[in-house]
């Protein structure tokens, strides 16, 4: 009885998300065309059109966050388990957690304040160090905790062959961590890849092809937020298909590393 | 580099705070007791939307967390062997949803069929409560805003409540069978009642995240300022307020107050943040050890 009940909620959490991804699919799939992957918007009201722009859009901002919040958060995730005092350990975690926490409209706000207002206008740059700055604190966190799990008697190994400290991190530990991290790190991505509210005062979207990283920028999470709150029907339907290629794009890397992860743990590392 | 974390904590509080600045000079602390909202004459009024987070936030909380614990009692004691991965996996892929999809689905799917019956339903049987008054039009409310809450945290509740079940030694269960307690009772006494401090720790962890929740909830709650008792009427959240007015906030005022609710929000998640690390700590140092 108990366990019928039991297993009725955990039918009912997984529930939305069957109908939201059948939804996508129907909806979406009859959308996404060839148009719909090569053009650009057409003007407002107007049907036909696609997404181009605002796909690449989303992959510039992904490489530009990969670029501020993958070095920061391994280095910092490194120098964390390494060689940090613990003091210091429990301080910068603790920021972590709270930079972790915090709302993503908020960096959203900060960003502007930070970037688009001295450089007098929406950028790739501001979204893409928006996104990075939301990535830095769960690369840093994943790092270390992977760095922990390898053993103490590698460093030691290496130490005492009289290997120095930093070739001891850089070919043992993190060779060792390595998979793990890479984990971490595209988990992160697909994170920020779904993002949308720190993106809607620093990229302001662009109804053509950004030139420049200065210019603004149009992104996927953006512009299905604008085609969905938008009059036109076209556009809902545009914005079906958007999310669909969206949910794509961030489900593929999560069920990618989760293959990877299971051909890691096929081999015993320890 | 780590210092580049304690560096963002400072910077993310200074720059809000400078936002702030013009509204804290201009309103003080005493503004976020106003409550009327009309930016064409410079009336700012925050506190439906400080209301309207937290009731939003907490109702999804409500309906989040007997969910998320059933789940997790499901997965950690009484699912068969093979159910439990995929579950899971399906949950870790809820949580990885983006949150203007489920958005965009709650706008076209979830409201037009909560108003077409539920709601209805709702009204003509609790009708009599403040709760429930009002037209229920397209669906744009607080209680939509709330489930879409709820979604959006089942995850996160699930499975930080699946790490302390699962922190809990065996040899509870062993002794509570060995009371001859059944399946149920050992669950309930020997896994659940140990837990309570965990569980409150992963409910605070998922209301941190319910607080700051922007997109889904700004597609479905309705943005309106004002109080409503009935929580079939649209509202607004601090997020929400922030995602749908920032790009039109003229002038100096209007902007610096919105960065003043960002700074609310930012202190109200941190502290909720704070309380869940400590709640979880215990269970987190047991399981280590």
């Amino acid at each position: 009885m108990i366990s019928a009940v039991c297993f009725a909620c955990a039918l009912m959490v997984i529930l939305p998300l069957a109908l939201v991804l059948l939804r996508l699919v129907r909806m979406g799939a009859s959308s996404i065309d060839w148009a719909f992957l090569t053009q650009l918007q057409k003007p407002e009201g107007e049907p036909g059109g696609g997404m181009a722009n605002a796909i690449v859009g989303s992959l510039i901002l992904m490489g530009l966050a990969a670029l501020i919040g993958v070095p920061v958060g391994v280095l910092g995730g490194i120098y964390l388990s390494e060689y940090a005092s613990n003091r210091l350990k429990w301080s910068v975690r603790f920021a972590a957690d709270i930079l972790n926490g915090t709302p993503s409209i908020v960096w959203g706000i900060v960003v502007y304040a930070l970037v688009v207002v001295p450089m007098k206008g929406a950028s790739a740059y501001a979204g893409g160090l928006a996104l990075g700055l939301i990535m830095i604190p769960l690369v840093i966190r994943t790092t270390e905790e992977m760095l922990a799990l390898v053993p103490n008697s590698y460093r030691e190994a290496a130490l005492a062959l009289g290997v120095s400290k930093w070739k001891t991190i850089v070919f043992i530990v993190l060779k060792t961590a390595g998979k793990g991290i890479i984990t971490g790190v595209l988990l992160a991505c697909s994170r920020v890849a779904g993002e949308t509210a720190p993106l809607l005062f620093t990229t302001s979207g662009n109804q053509f092809w950004s030139r420049r990283l200065s210019d603004p920028i149009a992104s996927l999470p953006r512009q299905i937020y604008t085609f969905a709150i938008g009059p036109y029907d076209d556009q809902h339907r545009q914005a079906w298909a958007g999310a669909l290629i969206l949910i794509l794009l961030v489900l593929s890397i999560n069920i990618g590393v989760r293959i990877i992860t299971r051909e890691g743990s096929a081999k015993p590392v320890k | 580099m780590a210092m580049m974390v304690l560096a963002l904590v400072v910077i993310l509080g200074l720059e809000l705070c400078r936002g702030a600045g013009l509204s804290l000079r201009v309103f003080g602390w005493r503004f976020l007791g106003l409550s009327h909202w009309n930016p064409v004459n410079n009336d700012f009024g925050p506190l439906p939307c400080i209301v309207g987070t937290f009731v939003s936030s907490l109702l999804g909380l409500a309906i989040a967390l007997p969910l998320s614990l059933a789940t997790a009692v499901y997965l950690t004691e009484l699912a068969p062997g093979w159910a439990r991965r995929p579950v899971i996996t399906l949950i870790e892929m809820l949580a990885s949803v983006p949150s203007v999809i489920l958005g965009l689905w709650g706008m076209y799917v979830l409201l037009p069929w909560l108003a077409a019956g539920p709601y209805p339903v709702l009204k003509r049987c609790l009708g009599f409560l403040p709760f429930f008054q009002g037209p229920v039009g397209g669906g744009y409310c607080v209680l939509s805003a709330a489930i879409m809450i709820a979604i959006m945290i089942v995850p996160i509740i699930t499975s930080i409540s699946r790490e302390v079940f699962r922190s809990i030694p065996d040899t509870q269960r062993e002794a509570a069978f060995a009371l001859g307690a059944t399946r149920w009772e050992a669950t309930r006494l020997a896994v659940v009642k140990s837990s309570t401090r965990g569980i409150f720790g992963a409910a605070m962890l998922g209301l941190g995240r319910a607080l700051g929740e922007t997109m889904a909830v700004t597609m479905v709650i309705g943005n309106t300022h004002g109080f409503s008792a009935s929580l079939l009427a649209p509202g607004s959240t601090l997020a929400s307020t922030i995602a749908s007015e920032f790009d039109e906030a003229v002038g100096s005022l209007y902007p610096s107050v919105l960065y003043e609710m960002g700074l609310v929000l930012l202190l109200v998640t941190i502290v909720t943040n704070i309380l869940a690390r400590l709640l979880l700590g215990a269970v987190r140092g047991r399981q280590h050890a």
